[in-house]
């Protein structure tokens, strides 16, 4: 049953689980703030994985099934860890119109990665997403954060590149 | 004590008491409704659209097990449009998975192929899929099928209201919802599981049942109402 | 805040406005802001220090200005000069020559005049021509004195008559009459009551809500706070989606400056009326806009919808009498009750009142957020606003309402906008996209794209959207494939009808409509593809099956 504690859950008692903490706490352990627990977790830990989910269930008081239902339910939550870098391709109506699926297969074929998945290294992950709302610059790809508007398979793999390529330097 | 409404089910006058389901109004007269996700004892879901009437005066179908029945409503159970759309729900429950008979514990008990024996499916009108999900077979009484889950959500009900455990969730959603237990773990390795076996009492199909068992032995359709009658002491 | 306190606020804002001979606002939106919106501020302000016109010219950070695809834009006031794909060496030569030698640069103007003529802004009354981030900015414009109107001289009843007898409905796709709405919440038993802003904007294309939040929040709020006071209501939500971080952002500030200046809070206005607004975040499900999945994903749950009655107004956030109003349909309030509901029923035709906020994209050449009074026709939506299909291109179909709208041909163009139109057409108000389709765009396959987004998007509660739409999904991938036959296309309409009428909510019960108006009106290509194995737009049947357009 519930205990209170990371103890069992085997997450490190570190800045990161005390900041999830103060953030439950603010929120009363209460069971209706499982989203926005969800959200604070994956910002701090950048996944959701098993002992996180088991952790938020204990501390909610919720079950197991329940937390790991509302965590699958919603695209955004991530239950894998992501490749170091990002690339995201806007999916919605406008980007689709102008072209977004030309630039998801270049990017598939040119790294080698499935969308929603990772490159085998673990350095790029491939998301499409469903409309970022800049439409009107579309077609939209994220790099890292940053967005590409207008993109073309050009400058998204350039953009990727570069990034993949900055970290090798950085390495050195 | 609530008051009493009068409505009318396919022509018949009808009392039915305040916040009741048009459903139950309707069998507590005698008129038959298919059902499939609903159960009684549990709340309604309103997922499988079996129990969709017409109700006078609205475009709209309504799911009869939430609908609470209302003063001078003129209900319709039965006509050429909701058979038609019955038939497709359970036309398009029999695609989405690899439901075959021949090889499935509730073969001759299973709600589903009453339902499409009453129905008249002869042939399914829609490419079938073959999803291909792992069988769990690591409890050492029960199994779970995922391959012939229907996602009526029966079991996550009985569990959660009536065991008060809740094992048993959906995960992801849409068409790759999927029962599962707790993190997704395998029955057998379930924390909370209680092992009461309330689950496979209460399937429809053979998705959850006793190994070694047909489900006719098995199945106990009214476990769910005794148990929650039993405790509201009526 | 007591009342004296905001005219005296608003009378010295307003006379600091004015004391400006120029206000640049300098558009901080998602839109502009990845294209380097913010460094264009920047250049501005030292321009202006650079020049020695800080006294007579004002830089402002303002939300969208609508024409997104010039990013980044400028609006100069007096006069309203747009300029557009502004860099920070530009912004130095528009101070240079315009404020200070008085000679807007022509060459940096946005040359279409028609994009701003035919609209009507009521909603997007203050986006663009004021910072989001400074009350003050929202007070001087008039801001909050709906609220302390309604707080201090009109009953709650008589707020929901107003808002009732201006026709207002709701903008978030059904089109219910939102004083209707709100007279069910108060009359219903139970308490406490809540107040629901929607703005969990998933529709691909649309960007609306986004806008209006990030350029100005307090409408939203204030709207918020008098719906609360209508249907006696203490607390409120806005449930935002986190796709849109600068909306949440802007919100969150808005939220706390209101609160601090007393428009938020306990005894607003000193009278005994007290409301309290919380931010809740989406995390990336477009079924959570429906009425009865956003209670289920704000009480922290699975955004599952749930047949109804009972309605939110009945039984909503923890079985509590629930308001949930589309933000749009908030925004329109503070105006409602300064303007009155005569001046509002004006606006748009007989049975649909007011203006609605359109997500213009797609093959156009002025994509961008407008307002239009309703009533207007798709044509000169597309063709005056929009400036048309680019040079070389056919006009094909316009998408109306969402990925659930119906897809319009040509013919159909002189259709007016408004609910009742729009349905009887296959499309749906929805919460306004319109997207526009030229001749390299194949019906089928966009038929396709839109039911697949609707797979990925069903919550997979009820039969018919869970297993119906999958099947239809793979039913128009073959098609594109060129699989299939003329009678499979009777057997697409039977299923679309089933989709239809048996789904649980909106999401599924509309879902067909892309398919069925492409059926309806596009036949031809569906016949090429089944019978001749051809697509007529050169689209499908390529390597690697359908897939973006040149």
């Amino acid at each position: 049953m519930p205990d209170s504690g990371a103890a069992r859950t085997g997450l490190k008692n570190d800045r990161r689980l005390q900041m999830l903490e103060a953030t439950i706490k603010q929120h009363q352990y209460s069971k209706d703030a499982l989203l926005e627990i969800l959200h604070t977790a994956q910002e701090l830990y950048g996944y959701l994985d098993r002992d996180l989910l088991l952790h938020v269930s204990r501390q909610l008081r919720l079950p197991p099934s329940q937390v790991y239902g509302v965590a699958t339910f919603y695209n955004l939550f991530k239950l894998k860890k992501p490749g170091t870098h990002v690339v995201t391709v806007c999916m919605g109506t406008a980007c689709y119109v102008k072209g977004a699926e030309d630039i998801v297969s270049a990017v598939e074929r040119e790294f080698n990665v499935i969308r929603g998945g990772t490159t085998g290294d673990g350095r790029l992950s491939l998301f499409v997403t469903r409309c970022i709302g800049a439409c009107a610059m579309a077609p939209n790809a994220i790099v890292d954060g940053e967005t590409v508007g207008k993109a073309t398979v050009e400058n998204v793999l350039k953009r990727v590149k570069a990034v993949l390529e900055a970290e090798m330097v950085e390495a050195r | 004590m609530s008051k009493p409404i009068e409505l009318t089910i396919d022509g018949r006058k009808v009392v039915a008491e305040e916040g009741e389901t048009i459903l139950k109004a309707a069998k507590k007269n005698g008129i038959y409704v298919p059902t499939l996700c609903y159960l009684e004892g549990v709340s309604s879901f309103g997922g499988c659209r079996l129990c969709m009437v017409e109700i006078k005066g609205s475009p709209r179908l309504f799911a009869s097990c939430i609908t609470p029945v209302a003063e001078g409503m003129e209900v319709l159970t039965d006509s050429e449009r909701l058979r038609r759309y019955r038939k497709w729900a359970v036309e398009l429950l029999l695609a989405e998975r690899p439901h075959v008979c021949s090889v499935c514990v509730a073969n001759g008990s299973c709600e589903l192929q009453q339902l499409a024996t009453e129905l008249g499916v002869d042939h399914l009108r829609v490419d079938r899929e073959w999803t291909d999900y792992e069988v769990d077979l690591t409890h050492e009484r029960f199994a779970y099928d995922p391959n012939r889950c229907i996602l009526c959500t029966r079991c996550i009900r009985v569990c959660d209201e009536v065991e008060g455990v809740h094992t048993l969730d959906l995960m992801l959603r849409g068409k790759n919802s999927k029962v599962v237990f707790d993190l997704d773990e395998n029955w057998g390795f379930s924390q909370s599981c209680t092992s009461c076996g309330k689950c496979s009492a209460a399937c429809p199909v053979g998705a959850l049942y006793v190994k070694g068992k047909p489900l006719s032995e098995v199945k106990k359709k009214d476990l769910v109402s005794f148990i929650m009658e039993r405790r509201s002491g009526k | 805040m007591k009342p004296d306190e905001l005219r005296g606020l608003a009378q010295k804002e307003q006379e600091a406005r004015k004391s400006y001979r120029f206000r640049i606002n300098v558009c901080c939106s998602s839109g502009c802001m990845p294209f380097g919106a913010l460094r264009v501020l920047t250049a501005f302000r030292d321009a202006v220090r650079e020049f020695k016109v800080e006294e007579e010219c004002y830089v402002a950070r303002t939300g969208c200005i609508g024409t997104c695809s010039l990013a980044p834009a400028v609006l100069v006031e007096p006069g309203d000069y747009l300029y557009q794909n502004v860099t920070p060496e530009r912004a130095r030569e528009i101070v240079k020559e315009h404020i200070v030698n008085g000679r807007p640069v022509k060459s940096m103007l946005y040359g279409n005049e028609a994009f701003f003529k035919k609209q009507l802004r009521v909603v997007l009354r203050n986006t663009g021509k004021i910072d989001p981030l400074r009350i003050e900015d929202y007070i001087a414009v008039g801001g909050y004195y709906a609220l302390l109107k309604a707080l201090t001289r009109m009953t709650p009843q008589g707020v929901i008559e107003e808002v009732a007898l201006s026709g207002l409905k709701g903008r978030g796709g059904a089109g219910f009459l939102t004083g209707l709405k709100w007279r069910y919440v108060a009359r219903a038993p139970g308490s406490p009551k809540y107040v629901i802003a929607n703005l969990d904007e998933g529709d691909p294309g649309v960007f609306a809500n986004r806008t209006l939040a990030e350029a100005d929040p307090h409408a939203i709020l204030e709207g918020m706070a008098i719906a609360a006071y209508a249907v006696g209501s203490q607390k409120g939500y806005i449930y935002v989606r986190s796709e849109y971080p600068l909306a949440v952002q802007t919100l969150k500030k808005a939220i706390e400056a209101a609160k601090s200046m007393g428009f938020l809070g306990e005894n607003i206005f000193e009278t005994s009326f007290s409301f309290d607004v919380e931010l809740r975040l989406g995390a990336g499900a477009f079924v959570a806009g429906e009425e009865t999945a956003i209670l289920a994903s704000i009480e922290g749950r699975r955004a599952m919808p749930r047949p109804r009655p009972p309605y939110p107004a009945q039984s909503g956030l923890w079985g509590k009498p629930t308001l949930v109003n589309n933000v749009e349909t908030l925004a329109n309030v503070p105006v409602i009750l300064l303007k009155g509901s005569e001046w509002f029923s004006s606006i748009g035709s007989k049975n649909c009142t007011g203006t609605k906020c359109f997500s213009l994209t797609g093959k156009v050449n002025n994509p961008g957020l407008i307002e239009v009074p309703m009533g207007i026709t798709l044509r000169e939506v597309v063709f005056e606003i929009g400036g048309g299909v680019p040079p070389g291109r056919r006009f094909k179909a316009v998408q109306v309402g969402g990925p659930s709208g119906g897809f319009l041909p040509e013919q159909l163009l002189d259709l007016p906008i408004d609910y009742e139109s729009l349905t009887k057409a296959g499309a749906i108000m929805g919460s306004g996209g319109i997207v526009v389709l030229d001749d390299t765009s194949c019906m089928v396959d966009t038929a396709k794209f839109f039911t697949e987004f609707c797979v990925d998007e069903s919550c997979g509660k009820c039969t018919p959207c869970r297993a119906g739409l999958h099947k239809l999904f793979k039913i128009l991938d073959g098609f594109t494939r060129g699989e299939g036959s003329v009678e499979d296309l009777s057997k697409v309409e039977d299923l679309c009808e089933f989709i239809k009428e048996a789904s649980l909510c909106g999401l599924g019960q509309t879902a067909p409509n892309p398919t069925l108006t492409t059926l309806r009106y596009f036949r031809d290509e569906y016949v090429a593809h089944v019978m001749d194995k051809r697509c007529p737009a050169g689209k499908c049947f390529r390597s690697g099956g359908g897939g973006g357009v040149e």
